[in-house]
């Protein structure tokens, strides 16, 4: 393990990939702060600049610190104009928000950066620990049980999508995985689904799809709602960037248990920045004393240090399941594996022994990524929040350039533009109608693994059999029918006690 | 029958003719040898294609009940409020990407690029062309820059006539 660490540190503090990290950060701090475009769709756009760069760990240091930046952007966003660019920091704004407009701006954001700091380091030395721990258990999988762990992974996902009907996450995963079968496949060279056209021979493009899906749709949003765009509150001064050493001592254990619990639950699939930082705020705001839980909504600052930490510990944890499974828990996980599938690496538990650079490294930039946000981005903050006053007329044609010219740049044809167009107004729609469409995206990116992962047990097998053959297959497609079900089955009973029905028990 | 039903049944029809092509068309192309596989091209489709049919089927017959009332959250655009959105801007925005996909072969990057954001500006209400076009050629000779220089990618950027 020493090793490897040097390994990556040797490979992380390159001039290069110092650079990168910098330049990532810097940028995802300037999107994420545009209210409406969150970190995926950022990721999407960064993602043919990074591929294009060749080298994996660069690439993957470049979008880590993209990720980070644009949640320490939407906190900076939801904290000035209580308008969160990210769903991740909404519960920032909770109590981010009323401190600006008590005149502590600058304070609240130095909270905001240190929580991210220590939220984020906490979580890079739980993944230094955990990520070589989980990796050896997953060497002994085969891949009949990987098979069953990325359906496990997948209905996890669909199961928290969080609209609450199971089934339409269910359905969009289900959509994605068809799309993924479209072209040739790795395991059978003959064409499926092309319907005989030659530019979906090599399937669709995971980059057009990334835009299309998110990108896009948040682009036409920004269009038909002019609230969006325009700023809700007036940007107070930034101003004395200090905190008080009373308050560093009230938030100090918040941002202890937060960054642990925030990890863990960005840990599960599914589960990510966002479900971390609402239950980040609702259990510091149930276990603080009663005169501190009134503060909470009005400026405390606890309720603003507790969701900051939780979410980006959550978003250091969900690389676990990236790093060691290749499995990604959530949208931007999967953006970034389908980033490193681009770069011909493939993710998963013989990554640390086959590409220790790679590994350590995107661990210790992480560390890095958080270093630079504190030093280099909060005393910037003041100048990059000039920012949001970009004019929407300007702003939005740029966004809609940019997602054009990153779907041409990943297949350099123009055909791939007018596939975009398509799906991104099928998004849009489908977002109308709440279809949540990280499932969607999720479900496109694993789906050859997931082929792959089927037809070889199906081939060791010799059929069906792989199911029954090992106890631990068959568990995970049991807890992963019981992710999908229970949930249905619960709002269906709550549905019917609302009816004045009785229940069976 | 809301949208979101109606969707569903899109993708129903879309599934069904996609199980179709599994079951029915797929496997007349397959070779002997391949035959004696456990596993055939159409295997994971099949499957798929009967799951996918069962959930969007749960959804049109609106089988499950969700749990939370939608119009809670203000950050969602509800289609039902639709006609006070600005959708004539966000249509022709997506027919002036239509247009820039066609043009930017034949006019070149520069020129399709410049005209992109600057009527896509106007589209939004931008009136102020002399900033509007020199911001718009700065951008588009920076990115050419990087896409061509820095990435290595081919752009034409000038019209075909002219090189």
């Amino acid at each position: 393990m020493l090793e490897g660490l040097l390994i990556g540190l040797s490979t992380a503090f390159s001039i290069q990939n110092l650079l990168m990290v910098i330049g990532g950060c810097l940028i995802g701090t300037f999107i994420g702060m545009l209210p409406g475009l969150g970190p995926m769709s950022i990721i999407a756009i960064m993602i043919p600049v990074a591929i294009s760069m060749g080298d994996p760990s660069a690439a993957l240091i470049l979008l880590a610190g993209v990720y980070y930046g644009a949640i320490f952007g939407g906190s900076t966003s939801s904290i000035l104009l209580n308008a969160p660019g990210v769903a991740g920091t909404v519960a920032s704004s909770f109590d981010g928000y009323p401190m600006a407009r008590k005149g502590q701006a600058g304070k609240a954001l130095t909270i905001a950066a240190i929580a991210s700091f220590l939220g984020g380091t906490v979580g890079a030395i739980l993944l230094m620990i955990f990520a070589p721990m989980l990796s050896s258990v997953a060497l002994l999988f085969h891949s009949a049980e990987y098979f069953a762990l990325m359906v496990v992974g997948l209905s996890a996902i669909a199961a928290f999508a969080g609209t609450g009907q199971v089934a339409k996450a269910i359905l969009m995963t289900l959509v994605g995985l068809m799309m993924a079968t479209v072209g040739e496949g790795a395991l059978f060279n003959m064409p499926r689904f092309t319907m005989g056209m030659m530019d979906l021979q090599s399937g669709f493009s995971f980059i057009t799809l990334a835009m299309a899906m998110f990108a896009l749709p948040e682009a036409l949003y920004l269009v038909m709602d002019r609230k969006r765009s325009s700023p809700g509150g007036e940007t107070g001064k930034i101003e004395n960037l200090r905190i008080s050493r009373s308050e560093a001592k009230a938030i100090a254990p918040v941002i202890g248990r937060q960054s642990v619990q925030g990890f863990f639950i960005g840990v599960l699939p599914g589960a990510g920045a966002t479900i971390a930082s609402f239950l980040g705020y609702a259990v510091e705001r149930n276990i603080a004393k009663e005169e501190e839980q009134k503060e909470f909504g009005q400026g405390s600052v606890k309720g603003l240090a507790a969701p900051e930490t939780a979410n980006n510990a959550a978003c250091t944890g969900s690389f676990v399941p990236l790093l060691t499974l290749g499995i990604p828990g959530s949208g931007t996980t999967a953006i970034l594996l389908g980033a490193l599938i681009a770069l011909n690496v493939t993710p998963g538990p013989r990554l640390m022994t086959e590409s220790p650079d790679i590994f350590w490294a995107v661990i210790i930039s992480m560390y890095i990524g958080n270093l630079v946000l504190l030093v280099l981005n909060l005393p910037l903050i003041p100048y990059i929040a000039k920012v949001l006053t970009i004019p929407r007329n300007y702003l939005i044609p740029f966004i809609l350039f940019f997602t054009l010219m990153g779907a041409y740049i990943g297949q350099n044809n123009a055909t791939e533009l007018l596939i975009l167009v398509g799906l991104g107004i099928c998004a849009t729609i489908l977002r109308f109608a709440d279809y949540p469409l990280a499932p969607l995206l999720i479900g496109f990116i694993l789906g050859s693994m997931l082929e792959d992962n089927f037809s070889r047990s199906m081939q060791l097998a010799d059929g069906w059999g792989f199911i029954l053959d090992r106890p631990m297959t068959l568990g995970l497609l049991i807890i992963a029918a019981l992710l999908v079900l229970i949930p249905s089955y619960r709002a269906r009973r709550a549905k019917a006690r609302q009816a004045g029905v009785a229940d069976g028990d | 029958m809301a949208l979101d039903r109606w969707i569903a049944l899109i993708i129903l029809g879309i599934t069904c003719a996609y199980g179709y092509a599994a079951f029915f068309t797929m496997d007349q192309l397959l070779p002997p040898f391949m035959q004696r596989n456990p596993i055939w091209p159409s295997t994971f489709p099949k499957v798929l294609s009967i799951l996918a049919i069962i959930t969007s089927l749960i959804i049109v017959l609106g089988l499950e009940k969700s749990d939370k009332p939608r119009d809670e959250d203000p950050s969602m655009i509800v289609y039902r409020k639709l006609a006070g959105y600005d959708l004539k801007s966000a249509g022709l925005l997506l027919a002036l990407m239509v247009l820039y996909a066609l043009a930017l072969r034949p006019a070149g990057f520069l020129l399709s690029t410049v005209g992109f954001i600057t009527i896509g500006a106007m589209i939004l209400g931008e009136r102020k062309l002399h900033y509007l076009i020199p911001i718009a050629a700065v951008a588009a000779g920076v990115v050419w820059y990087l896409v061509e220089g820095v990435l290595g990618i081919f752009l034409r950027p000038l019209p075909f006539f002219l090189g």
